[in-house]
């Protein structure tokens, strides 16, 4: 971390987007995590997207548990809604949030720990409602904030700062997704940019429950040598099977595909996601052969990275819950409560 | 592109914008650390070392430093750096105690300056201590040259020109006054070791109109009649006056007469306003004083009437320009009368020898201006150095400087009969500013301040005497303001890349997005490629050797840093950090030391 924020003054020559923002109106408050630390990178290139999306800032609800990776809403879209709540529960604050709005964009940011131990229940649940939301897992394999604690994701082998060596073996986000029916699932770096903010944006506009599991490294307890979640050796097992490339609704696909190895998504909104296949065998629209994939690449020591699985024409929660079109926040009080003549009416049929 | 050579003292002494742009390279940002911790009197000392003069040019000097202060391209002003500098001259302390010595026994070689004026006044600071006998002939009364004459006393008071002068004459130096050099075969038939010529460019131009001669009673020349105003041969000119020229001279003519009694005075200029030869502040300082300047207007004719000067003609012009801002074309659409009670021709001056006599192995130009090496200041003649507006025409005081620095070097290699282009390297120190895990031993906060504007003395009040000094000096409280807009720049980013593990941190915190990691390329295709534009090309690519996990490269764009540190905050393995670069110049004094070291050596 730094003891001063980031001075105001910004590069004159700093492009603005469609609604007269630059890429500094998208930043938050000072980050006082760990110099180095990942998280400040997976921070930095939300900004990034959300700045090239030209996404109104007060459109946004910004939502995390516990841990590292939870302070970091604070670190960008300041001018956004945000809630920190109760460790693992992020999930369940941001169903409430978006059963109430619909209409706002929901970023939730989570760990290891907070998604896949004490949230673990509600990370799948959410899955299962398929939640309209971009929920971010800051995965560094250890509990940062209680002195590098093996996390749940810590690989077997994988020996911590002072020598233990983890015996258990991890679960894995990607995999758990899709084994809970998850609409969107990609795993990336916090150290590449160039394939995280795509995704990000590609995330934000999925309708449903999009999910980013990002390797992230922790400088301070797990960079070390030994360890599978450090920037040397996230760099050597790191196997990006799919690039993606977001295109928004309307704009033209500029770069030349080589036609069998792309394959272009359309999204909700109508923007395109347009994905490069590195493994010409893998097909990211078939969940189990997405899955097979995936492990037999994991028990290889690779992380493969880029857009997983995505299933755009599942029914996001309000779909499946068969709710009102218009927010619920925007009904009127009379007309949201019926009052106590239409009770014994309601009653009536469950009798 | 090949990975930079920081151990090369340019790359990073481009860096530092003000002092790179400065002829005598002086340290502007330690001095103006200096005075941020109210050290005034150390403050001063770091100028004079360089620029021999703090107090004249804390007031008068041209200031290439500014336009090219980085804060200017990051914001809009830059750093008020030679307001900050007469602060130092101002409230300096005692400081004669921390002079160099001057030894009591000669080492027996005399030195012939001629001319009192600054590059002179620099070769006898750098040579007097050294234990060199300087004489210097002054054709005038006084010593400073132009200084004195041609920079009217409400800009810069003749007492501090004194003091800054008689520090140097305390060193030994012989002033000869009231005796002008008439003959160069004659000088160096006398007894000197060397001879160096600071006379300056001492021949104002003319403008030969009809009407000239006969008017020439109400003509005068820009540089002369500002040394008769000086020395008070001069003291009324007519209610209108126009000035002829736009140059730094010309805003001097006009000012001087509005303190000579004109009320209606007139700067004509040919051409439009961006083709002004005068600094932006002296422009603002005149008109501020209600000077008109008219643009357009080229002189046609002096008119007469009765035999007296009653006004002139002008072309009106009409010019087109290109989106360089170069001039394609002109064209007169029409003339216009102007009255006129004087004319001051302000439009440039030149070098004249009339008293070099040729045959004496001092080869002159197509010009008339004698051949002089840029590097070592030395004539064709060896022994013969000439520096200041006498060496390759009109510049300005700092140039003046630098040269005599560099003519003494030269003198002395000269005397001691060593090889005068075997010059001392410059060299540079780079020193961690890193004291505690967050903590830098400089105030690294950007400060968003605006430019402090210096105090005038009245628009009535200013007038009522010709040397009533103008600016009044920042106050303590526009200094504590200024000192923070100041960048920083000579404490540099110096990146390790062995030591990356490219975490993007000093990427995302960058302010100004200087950073980028990418794939290595020719320069033109890298500046394409960067996280914000770098059209400056001006302003250097730092680019590192590949890194270690991906072979990337770590690209920096020195252009808009503004030296928060932020980068080295950041960084968890300490790749970047904070470092103090200190240039050293080689001056005569060091050509000594390192003499002496050798002939130690070979004994």
């Amino acid at each position: 971390m730094s003891y001063r924020p980031k001075p105001r003054i910004a590069h004159p020559g700093l492009k603005k987007n469609a609604l007269g923002l630059t890429r500094r109106d998208y930043e938050g408050g000072m980050s006082t995590l760990c110099a180095g630390c990942g998280h400040d990178s997976i921070t930095a290139a939300i900004i990034q997207a959300c700045f090239e999306l030209a996404v109104e800032p007060h459109r946004v609800a910004k939502v995390s548990g516990i841990g590292c990776s939870s302070k970091t809403p604070a670190y960008f879209l300041s001018a956004s809604h945000g809630f920190n709540s109760v460790h693992g529960r992020m999930p369940a604050v941001a169903t409430g949030a978006n059963a109430a709005n619909r209409d706002l964009s929901y970023i939730g940011v989570s760990g290891d720990g907070d998604s896949l131990s004490i949230g673990l229940g509600q990370f799948c649940h959410a899955m299962r409602r398929n939640l309209d939301m971009l929920y971010l897992i800051e995965n560094n394999g250890v509990y940062g904030l209680t002195k590098g604690q093996f996390s749940a994701s810590a690989d077997v082998g994988s020996k911590a700062k002072k020598g233990e060596v983890n015996e258990q073996p991890p679960i894995d986000p990607v995999l758990t997704a899709l084994a809970m029916g998850g609409t969107f699932v990609a795993r990336s770096f916090s150290g590449d940019k160039e394939q995280l903010v795509p995704l990000i944006k590609a995330g934000l506009r999925h309708k449903g429950f999009a999910l980013i599991d990002v390797l992230s490294p922790c400088v301070t307890f797990n960079d070390h040598e030994d360890s599978t979640k450090s920037y040397a050796y996230t760099r050597q097992h790191y196997s990006p099977a799919l690039e993606t490339d977001f295109v928004r609704p309307a704009e033209e696909i500029m770069a030349d595909y080589d036609a069998g190895a792309a394959m272009s998504i359309e999204l909700h909104d109508g923007s395109r996601i347009v994905l490069r296949k590195a493994a010409p065998d893998y097909d990211p629209q078939n969940r189990g052969n997405a899955f097979a994939y995936i492990k037999d690449k994991l028990r290889d020591s690779e992380f493969l990275t880029g857009l997983l699985y995505v299933e755009e024409t599942s029914r996001d929660m309000h779909a499946l819950s068969n709710t009102a079109v218009r927010p619920l926040v925007d009904i009127g009080w009379d007309e949201l409560c019926p009052g106590s003549s239409a009770l014994p009416g309601i009653l009536k049929r469950y009798r | 592109m090949k990975p930079t050579d920081t151990s090369d003292p340019e790359y990073f002494h481009r860096v530092v914008d003000c002092q790179w742009a400065c002829p005598a390279h002086t340290d502007v940002p330690e001095y103006i650390r200096l005075i941020a911790q109210g050290e005034f009197t150390d403050a001063y000392m770091v100028n004079r070392e360089s620029n021999v003069f703090p107090g004249i040019l804390g007031r008068v000097c041209d200031r290439p430093c500014e336009p090219a202060c980085r804060r200017g391209r990051v914001e809009d002003k830059p750093v008020a750096i030679c307001r900050l500098k007469r602060v130092a001259a101002d409230l300096k302390g005692e400081f004669r105690d921390r002079l160099p010595v001057i030894p009591d026994i000669s080492n027996g070689k005399r030195v012939a300056c001629i001319g009192a004026g600054p590059a002179s006044l620099t070769v006898a600071n750098d040579l007097a201590p050294l234990g060199y006998q300087v004489t210097i002939f002054e054709a005038l009364s006084t010593p400073g040259g132009l200084m004195r004459t041609n920079i009217p006393a409400f800009r810069l008071p003749g007492d501090i020109l004194d003091s800054e002068i008689d520090v140097i004459l305390d060193m030994g130096v012989e002033l000869k006054l009231g005796h002008r050099i008439d003959s160069m075969a004659a000088l160096l038939g006398e007894d000197w070791d060397a001879v160096f010529v600071g006379s300056g460019a001492p021949r104002g131009k003319d403008l030969q109109l009809p009407g000239r001669e006969e008017a020439s009673a109400n003509i005068h020349i820009g540089i002369d009649w500002l040394e008769s105003v000086a020395f008070e041969h001069v003291k009324e000119i007519g209610e209108k006056v126009l000035i002829i020229g736009v140059g730094n001279t010309a805003m001097d003519c006009c000012r001087s007469s509005l303190r000579l009694g004109s009320s209606d005075v007139k700067v004509m200029a040919r051409k439009p306003r961006d083709f002004f030869k005068a600094s932006d502040w002296e422009l603002e300082d005149a008109e501020e004083e209600n000077v008109e300047i008219v643009v357009n207007h080229s002189p046609k004719e002096f008119v007469l009437e009765d035999g007296r000067l009653v006004g002139m003609n002008f072309d009106q012009m009409e010019y087109q320009v290109d989106d360089d801002g170069r001039i394609t074309d002109q064209r007169v659409i029409g003339e216009r009368f102007i009255p006129a009670d004087d004319v001051v021709l302000a439009i440039g001056q030149d070098n004249a020898f009339p008293w070099i006599e040729r045959g004496l192995g001092i080869e002159f130009d197509k010009w008339d201006v004698p051949l002089v090496d840029e590097t070592t200041f030395q004539a064709t003649r060896p022994g013969v150095f000439f520096g200041g507006d006498s060496a390759f025409g009109p510049k300005n005081i700092i140039w003046a400087v630098e040269h005599g620095h560099q003519a003494a070097v030269s003198i002395h290699k000269y005397c001691q009969g060593e090889d005068v282009f075997g010059r001392l390297p410059v060299t540079m120190n780079l020193s961690s500013r890193k004291m505690g895990i967050h903590e830098w031993s400089y105030k690294n906060d950007y400060n968003p301040l605006e430019r402090r504007l210096m105090p005038h003395v009245g628009l009535t009040e200013r007038f009522r005497k010709l040397n009533i000094e103008v600016e009044l000096g920042f106050s303590i409280e526009q200094t504590e303001t200024e000192v923070q807009r100041c960048l920083n720049c000579d404490i540099q980013t110096a990146f390790t890349d062995q030591l990356c593990i490219e975490c993007d941190a000093c990427i995302d915190i960058c302010p100004t997005d200087c950073l980028t990691i990418t794939g290595n390329g020719p320069e033109e295709d890298l500046r394409q490629r960067l996280k914000a534009p770098a059209d400056n090309t001006d302003q250097s690519l730092f680019v590192s050797g590949p890194l270690k996990h991906t072979a990337r490269v770590m690209v920096k764009d020195e252009n808009l840093c503004v030296h928060c540190g932020l980068c080295a905050e950041r960084c968890p393995t300490a790749a970047w950090d904070m470092q103090k670069s200190r240039f050293s110049f080689p001056y005569a004094t060091d050509e000594d030391e390192a003499c002496r070291r050798r002939n130690l050596r070979s004994a």
